[in-house]
């Protein structure tokens, strides 16, 4: 860096170091606008608050509009009835009617008014013709002195044909009052809303904040390069927590894969440098010291043969990793092991009899599973060899398959020097050999393999004492459903157990 | 017989042409895709042994596809260093009769291409198969040598006919695992010894001659004993 020229040196920086720092206090002042939690809050009380308007509204329009409805039709039938009256009795008739309505009428609701055709009132309960009842058969809302109090009122105008006028009406001062308490009511329900909204919006904020963060937070360290950081859980089994739960898993998956890696590349600089070194000082050796050519080619065989040994080991770690990348899964298929398992048995057996090893199998009629043949005979087959090249001359290698609902177990006993308790889990690691195994021939990839296999099928390899020797139990769901599905299934059952409560 | 060789890594190829003219073959060898397609679709072959990574635009697979679909049906074996499940997987659907991962032992690739061009040649099906005395009947399933009958296992019968089809050429012990048990691990444990050992005391220990031969740094034959 030193070394670069002025002008390029400040491009330099503002390209890669300050920018996060410039970046960081713009998001944190953006940060409740730019919340997904705040914007789900808003939309969710916007959508609230419309139906809720729009419910207040359409029933204060229905409640009203029945009220003035039924009101404009009470003068209609009011006013057509007086009318009966003044053609079949004339104005003494229509007199007569008016006074018993007004005396009938014991809310003094009812308003009439009959005026000569000079304005003076021959009979009625209002004081004056109103100033704004101008044209006749023309509904109108006014407000009116009535009693002394000032009121509202629905009137309507009916024109004599001796020119005397009547007035028909009602008074509205409920009506009005209860618009005004609608509307008081409407106002505050709004208030109360935006209050609640408010809240609910920064509930919902925390609720995301405190899940979503913790994720972020976590990912963030992951990213940075801290693989022990793992998603808090509240074990409520809510879509949050199985979240968090299928995030854990992912990064243990991950840490695991990691591992791997490093304890891969560790055994390679270790156990892989061994042989070529051996076969490289054999060359050597045998170019600058053989003396003829028998002497050479023994050399060079045995070279070769550590060469190979090398190549096992590369195809084996190759494989391994193969099968953990999951690249095979394409291959399930529903199958039935037991005819693999039997044919493997014949085929061990007769490994085992060279040794004078007593070998016994035994297997139920199916062994049905979704998996992979290939890889299943391998994994069976890696127990059986280390069973066998375990196993004491004379020595007793059992292989039994047992099914129940859920799972296939394949027991392989023997009674050779077995696996110390400390080391057993340490077993199924790459490059693993127990202290009685240096001697043997190996690759201390076998077991790693069968682990790995057996992973693939969401089952396992457990390693127990048989007392002596060892029994390894390869464990293997027989269902195996693809890992999507598996958590739509925990998803779905989770929402099921919410609609329960709710 | 006539072998195609398509490989560009110089060393791989000298040492493969080399051996394969001291087994007694002809080799045409060429170093990319474009001239193998070429040999290979207007000259007569045995075998191709084909690299899957070739100079020249035209890669294994694609000269394989081309050359299936002018109906060539000259067997074909894969020498790549793409050695996994997929890839092996891939080779074969192209049309590839065989798959061999770098590096490799020679005996094995010696006798594996010697037992796709004697494939190749199709005797057609028989029903009888015949090694000196030693008689197969493959419809009735029955064995004897030198008229005596000879009681085998059934997977004892698979190997020996494996063996049989084989006569006159190695025949290696992944061979005899793929192709007798179809199994495609390495044991590790001397398994296909012990079940040729077996087979050796059923047809060759009651006789005076031996039939099956081991040999050495590369696996057995079955071949009748030069007088």
């Amino acid at each position: 860096m030193a070394d670069l020229p002025d002008s390029d040196a400040p491009e330099d920086r503002t390209e890669l170091a300050p920018r996060p720092l410039e970046a960081e206090p713009v998001v944190r002042r953006r940060t409740v606008l730019r919340s997904a939690s705040v914007r789900f809050a808003v939309l969710y009380g916007l959508v609230f608050g419309i139906s809720t308007i729009v419910l207040a509204a359409s029933l204060r329009y229905t409640t009203l509009g029945l009220l003035s409805r039924q009101t404009e039709v009470a003068i209609r039938a009011d006013g057509a009835g007086l009318l009966n009256h003044y053609r079949t009795g004339g104005i003494p008739g229509m007199v007569l009617a008016l006074r018993n309505r007004i005396r009938e009428n014991p809310d003094d609701s009812a308003i009439y008014l009959l005026v000569d055709p000079l304005g003076n009132r021959v009979i009625g309960n209002m004081s004056g013709w109103p100033q704004a009842v101008k044209q006749d058969n023309v509904l109108y809302s006014v407000p009116i002195e009535h009693f002394h109090k000032s009121s509202a009122a629905q009137l309507r105008a009916y024109a004599l044909p001796d020119g005397d006028q009547l007035l028909v009406g009602r008074d509205i001062e409920m009506q009005v009052k209860l618009r005004r308490i609608l509307r008081d009511a409407m106002i505050w329900a709004l208030a109360a809303m935006v209050g609640l909204g408010v809240v609910g919006a920064l509930v919902v904020r925390g609720l995301f904040s405190r899940s979503i963060g913790d994720i972020t937070t976590t990912t963030r360290a992951i990213a940075r390069g801290d693989l022990s950081k793992r998603v808090r859980r509240d074990y409520t089994g809510d879509e949050f927590d199985i979240m968090a739960e299928t995030i854990n898993d992912m990064l243990d998956r991950i840490a695991r894969l990691m591992d791997g890696v490093r304890q891969v590349s560790n055994a390679i600089a270790h156990d892989l440098r061994t042989p070529i070194a051996r076969a490289r000082t054999r060359l050597e050796f045998a170019a600058s010291h053989s003396t003829d050519a028998d002497e050479l080619r023994i050399a060079i065989e045995r070279a070769t043969g550590e060469l190979d040994g090398v190549v096992r080991v590369f195809q084996a770690l190759l494989r391994i990793a193969e099968i953990e990348a999951g690249a095979r899964r394409s291959a399930f298929a529903a199958i039935n092991l037991t005819p693999v398992i039997a044919d493997l048995a014949e085929f061990y057996e007769a490994a085992a009899e060279e040794r004078g090893i007593t070998f016994d199998a035994s297997w139920p009629d199916a062994l049905n599973m979704i998996g992979d043949v290939d890889m299943l005979q391998q994994a069976i087959a890696n127990l059986l060899d280390n069973a066998i090249k375990f196993a004491p001359d004379g020595g007793v290698v059992h292989l039994a398959a047992r099914r129940d609902a859920e799972s296939i177990e394949i027991h392989i006993t023997d009674n050779g020097p077995g696996i110390p308790e400390a080391d057993r889990t340490r077993a199924t690691e790459r490059f693993y050999r127990a202290e009685a195994a240096r001697n043997t021939p190996g690759t201390g990839l076998g077991l790693a393999l069968v682990a790995a296999i057996a992973q693939l099928h969401n089952g396992r390899i457990r390693l127990d004492d048989n007392h002596p020797g060892l029994r390894a139990v390869l464990v293997l769901p027989r269902d195996n459903p693809k890992p999507s599905a598996k958590l739509r299934e925990r998803l779905l059952s989770a929402t099921r157990r919410k609609s329960v409560v709710a | 017989m006539r072998i195609l060789v398509v490989e560009d890594d110089k060393d791989v190829a000298g040492f493969v042409v080399k051996g394969l003219r001291e087994a007694g073959h002809t080799i045409e060898h060429v170093d990319n895709g474009r001239d193998g397609l070429f040999l290979a679709a207007s000259e007569n072959f045995d075998a191709i042994i084909l690299d899957r990574m070739l100079p020249g635009g035209i890669d294994g697979l694609r000269l394989l596809e081309t050359l299936r679909a002018q109906d060539n049906a000259t067997p074909v074996l894969f020498l790549s260093a793409l050695g996994q499940v997929d890839d092996r997987v891939k080779g074969l659907k192209a049309g590839g009769d065989d798959y061999m991962t770098k590096p490799f032992a020679f005996a094995e690739l010696l006798a594996r291409v010697e037992a796709l061009a004697r494939r190749g040649k199709g005797e057609g099906p028989t029903t009888r198969l015949m090694v000196g005395d030693l008689e197969m009947d493959l419809l009735s399933r029955g064995v004897k040598r030198a008229g005596q009958k000879i009681d085998l296992q059934p997977r004892e019968f698979r190997l020996l006919e494996y063996l049989m089809r084989h006569a006159g050429q190695v025949v290696t012990r992944t061979m005899l695992l793929e192709g007798v048990w179809d199994y495609h691990f390495d044991p590790q444990t001397n398994v296909i010894d012990v079940h040729v050992s077996r087979l050796r005391q059923k047809i060759d220990k009651p006789f005076e001659s031996t039939l099956l031969h081991t040999v050495r740094n590369a696996g057995y034959m079955l071949r009748v004993e030069e007088p």
